[in-house]
């Protein structure tokens, strides 16, 4: 094979494998990825033993029994509410009134919360809520 | 000063809109005067923001309350040097900061290549100064550092305590360092292309910048993973968080552009990969600084949502279709003076290195953006977490590290078997060898980090194969004795031998991720004084509590701390005393009762480790405080209902919080305990001084080169000066 | 207060950024220019020459390749050098 030939081979070779790689990659992104859900939206429709990322906000009054924290998650800004139980270390900035991330599955009426996947955000240092619990 | 602050802005962007139509005027017309005024122009921006910078600074330093942001960044309880540093904690400040450095890298580099690249610069300069305008824009109209607070009160907010930490204030000015420097060579790349002097000669004028920047992108990036694995109360250094994975990304490209300009240069190859490479490193630099400060994607990082999303992402529109025109439009320009003659060799080498380096910073930009896309392509939003980024990147380092390995010592054009077999022999035989001592030693449950190890020794055989075939080439040619011939080889060749430093450094802090994050034990238990936790092959032992109150230097009180000592033993030899604590910094809302506000503000954990060569201990505390709220309200309620002159409070409350730490210690509930035992953890820090060293190596500037104007035949001038010792 | 800041400012501005338009001497500084671009070009061209050397003596470039890569190094090296002395006698 001459060399310019050699050369168009490699790469259509080379392009096919990143093509093969990036599909791949792409079809493993949506089969693997958790969807975003608020509590109005869980409370709606949750596939049990599916796993959801519960964004919302920390309502007062949670409970700690042993290593587990038993607290309901709000909508950011709406009525919708749901429990969840989470066990292990609560992320420092964790706080009544402030948003989180979670991944949780459901279990019977509630949720439980993915060991290590709670995500307090730092509060917001911009707006005029800070601080305000 | 909040006006001439914002004065100094104003004239920034006047400068700079200035110093754009100076330089293009200057290199439309060939009036070198012009373009030395747009250069100018540059300098001044850089004085003028650097006096902005000043203006804020000094109303931090002195708790100037007039200011806005010092009111809610900082406080009189904040101690000197984080109320210096709580500059940059906000977003105007960090984004003055950024202009700031900016500008002064921009005239640093502007001044040293004043007399070269005469016909790229005037382009390069305006690229530049375009960037400040944009910054100094948003810090005009959209985000002012110098809002009047008014009335201004009589104490501040204080400084988020997760940020109280020297780590952590220097790792914004390095980031920004990395990204602002990365700007550069996007600069000079986009004046290549315009003015087509496409040759390797802009990438030579701009290397050394671009190795800064990387240089300081690196640091910064380990910086902050540093910072979340000893401050954070996780245990983790790296979470495939947006804003990590911001910063890693133009890294990952400035890391390619790095190597792939040698092709370019040695063999007239890989052009439009070169251009390609850094023109996305700038895009995603300012994407990267973008991304902190949007609130378009949930991270634990994020400055907030705000209203700079759509003028940044005009911006990176307009870098993207800028460079993809530019780049297609110049492309007779950037062909290839060579074609690659084998898949055995150096530049095959070095273009795989590019598609996999390319390879891994799409993952993590797919990763990272996926809520984005896959909202945009299905309607819900979903994201992927760190076994999905881990399921790419680890084969794609595995890969990275074996090149690492291969590029320096195989042949150019073409690799010959007797040559591979020369140059890779011994080096793979040691990689085998640790692998198989591994393996039967147990490594062999993990296969990818046992591969690792297996890879990294490869390289530093690899890397300690070339330092000695060099110091005996030396040897040859000057007969210096061994130690001297290695330190002249290094002074010599300073980029090659800092960079096989920077592979030797690499390879190291892979072998220590490998090991920490595949060989880790970890545990969460509830623990009662005297109790014991098996973690690993150590016993830990909650002793006994510890409260405290802690002052502020002003003598109010700052923050209350619980914690624990605990005692780590190991087949009943004692290991190590450690303690952990949690501290409770008080809120400022109006509404809290005077005791409970203490835990309803910021807690930050200040963990407990003990780092070693083998391994690090890890340990952190999450006291239960329920058990004390009764106690709490109980206070507040006290304290609602009498009437006392404000001494008479503090008094009171000293004494109410004294009591409290005091039935915490006497009596303490069971406490929350974290701990990890994860081993070489320490090896990742080494490595990567390691590779910052080789970094500095390769940048240090050789001294110059002869300059004698005896007029002897040329050929053996040449033979001469080349041999003069650099 | 403010405002005699601002202006001190704005005149060192106009200062600094006009001082290239109203000098004259724009000959010696094109000269200077160009040496020290050759002069960046020439100690490139040393290492890129070195470098070659280095790399066939630890068995990178094979013997034909180095010499041939070598005289052609060498040939531009000579080319620049001529250039420099073009220039006239500089500092040394």
């Amino acid at each position: 094979m001459d060399p310019s030939r050699k050369r168009k081979v490699r790469f259509v070779v080379a392009l096919s494998v990143a093509v093969l790689l990036a599909g791949a990659l792409v079809y493993t992104s949506f089969s693997a990825s958790s969807e975003a859900r608020t509590p109005s939206q869980l409370m709606t429709s949750s596939e049990k033993g599916k796993v959801y990322k519960l964004t919302g906000k920390v309502e007062p009054g949670y409970t700690r029994k042993g290593t587990t924290t038993y607290f309901r998650v709000r909508d950011r800004a709406g009525k919708g509410s749901v429990p969840v139980s989470y066990d292990g270390t609560l992320p420092d900035p964790f706080r009544e009134g402030r948003e989180v991330i979670v991944s949780v599955r459901r279990q019977g009426e509630g949720f439980v919360g993915e060991k290590g996947s709670l995500i307090t955000k730092c509060p917001s240092k911009f707006t005029a809520e800070q601080n305000k619990t | 000063m909040l006006i001439a602050g914002k004065a100094c802005l104003i004239l920034v962007l006047a400068t700079s809109l200035y110093g754009i139509a100076a330089s293009l005027y200057g290199a439309r017309t060939g009036r070198r005067e012009w373009v030395a005024s747009g250069r100018r122009a540059v300098y001044a921006v850089a004085a003028t923001t650097a006096l902005a910078f000043v203006i804020l600074e000094a109303a931090f330093l002195r708790s100037d309350f007039s200011f806005t942001l010092v009111t809610t960044h900082s406080s009189t309880t904040t101690p000197a040097f984080y109320r210096a540093t709580a500059v940059w904690s906000s977003q105007e400040g960090s984004l003055l900061l950024w202009l700031l450095l900016l500008s002064l890298w921009s005239s640093l580099i502007l001044f040293l290549t004043r007399r070269r690249l005469r016909e790229i610069a005037p382009y390069a300069t305006a690229v530049l100064l375009g960037f400040a305008v944009f910054f100094a824009a948003v810090l005009v109209f959209l985000e002012t550092p110098f809002q009047q607070a008014s009335p201004a009160p009589a104490e501040g907010m204080g400084l988020n305590p997760l940020l109280r930490h020297p780590s952590m204030m220097i790792h914004p000015p390095m980031l920004y360092s990395g990204y602002t420097l990365f700007a550069v060579p996007f600069a000079f790349a986009v004046g290549a292309l315009i003015t087509r002097r496409l040759n390797a000669d802009w990438i030579r004028g701009t290397r050394p910048f671009t190795l800064a920047a990387w240089f300081f992108l690196g640091v910064g990036i380990v910086l902050g993973a540093r910072w979340s694995y000893s401050e954070l109360g996780w245990g983790g250094y790296w979470a495939w968080d947006p804003v990590e994975n911001a910063s890693l990304m133009p890294w990952l490209t400035g890391t390619a552009f790095l190597h792939s300009v040698m092709i370019q240069e040695r063999r007239g190859m890989l052009k439009i990969w070169n251009v390609s490479l850094v023109l996305a490193t700038g895009v995603l630099a300012i994407l990267g600084t973008f991304l902190v400060r949007s609130g378009i994607l949930d991270s634990i990082h994020a400055f907030g949502a705000s209203t700079l999303g759509v003028p940044f992402l005009a911006l990176i529109v307009t870098m993207i279709v800028g460079s993809i025109v530019l780049v297609a439009s110049r492309a007779s320009d950037l062909r290839s003076e060579h074609k690659l003659d084998s898949l055995l060799s150096r530049e095959s080498v070095f273009l795989l290195n590019n598609l996999v380096l390319v390879a891994m910073c799409f993952v993590i930009f797919w990763g990272t953006f996926f809520p984005l896309i896959s909202e945009a392509i299905t309607g819900e939003e979903a994201s992927v977490g760190p076994p999905w980024f881990d399921q790419y990147t680890v084969p794609l380092a595995l890969m990275l590290v074996l090149l690492s390995g291969i590029g320096p010592v195989i042949a150019w054009r073409r690799a010959t078997a007797s040559n591979l077999r020369r140059n890779l022999l011994k080096p793979a035989l040691a990689g085998l060898v640790v692998l198989a001592v591994l393996a039967a030693l147990g490594a062999a449950s993990e296969p990818a980090a046992l591969l690792m190890f297996g890879l990294g020794a490869f390289v530093l055989a690899a890397v300690s194969q070339e330092l000695w075939r060099g110091v005996r080439a030396r040897r040859a040619m000057s007969g210096d004795a061994a130690p001297r011939a290695l330190v002249q080889l290094v002074r010599r060749n300073r980029r090659r031998y800092g960079g096989y430093l920077v592979h030797a450094g690499v390879s190291v802090l892979f072998i220590g991720i490998a090991a920490s994050s595949s060989f880790q034990d970890e545990k969460e238990v509830l623990l009662k004084p005297g109790q014991t936790a098996t973690v690993g092959a150590y016993e830990v032992t909650y002793v006994k509590p510890t409260a405290d109150l802690k002052a502020a230097p002003n003598g109010r009180l700052e923050k209350i701390d619980f914690g624990a000592r605990l005692r780590v033993t190991r087949d009943g030899e004692k290991v190590a005393d450690m303690t952990t604590v949690k501290s409770y910094f008080p809120s400022l809302a109006p509404f809290l009762g005077p005791i409970s506000r203490f835990f309803e503000g910021e807690a930050t954990s200040e963990v407990g480790l003990q780092a070693g060569w083998r391994r690090d201990i890890w340990t952190a505390i999450a006291p239960d405080i329920g058990s004390l709220r009764p106690r709490i309200e109980e206070g507040d309620k006290v304290f609602s209902g009498a009437n006392l002159s404000p001494e008479q409070r503090d008094a009171f409350l000293g004494q109410a919080l004294t009591g409290l730490t005091r039935s915490y210690a006497n009596d303490p509930p069971p406490a929350t305990f974290r701990l990890i035992v994860s081993p070489m953890v320490t090896w990742i820090w080494i490595g990567a001084l390691i590779a910052f060293l080789g970094g500095l190596i390769a940048l240090w500037p050789p001294p110059r080169g002869a300059r004698s104007r005896v007029t002897a035949g040329y050929a053996a001038k040449v033979g001469r000066e080349v041999r003069i010792p650099a | 207060m403010d405002l005699l800041l601002v202006l001190v400012v704005v005149a060192l501005i106009a200062l600094l950024v006009s001082a290239p338009l109203r000098r004259r001497g724009a000959l010696e500084e094109e000269e200077s220019a160009e040496r020290a671009e050759l002069e960046a070009a020439r100690d490139a061209k040393y290492r890129e020459i070195r470098d070659a050397e280095l790399d066939q003596r630890t068995g990178k470039l094979s013997d034909a390749d180095w010499r041939a890569q070598d005289r052609a190094l060498r040939a531009e090296a000579v080319d620049i050098l001529r250039r420099l002395d073009e220039l006239g006698p500089g500092e040394d």
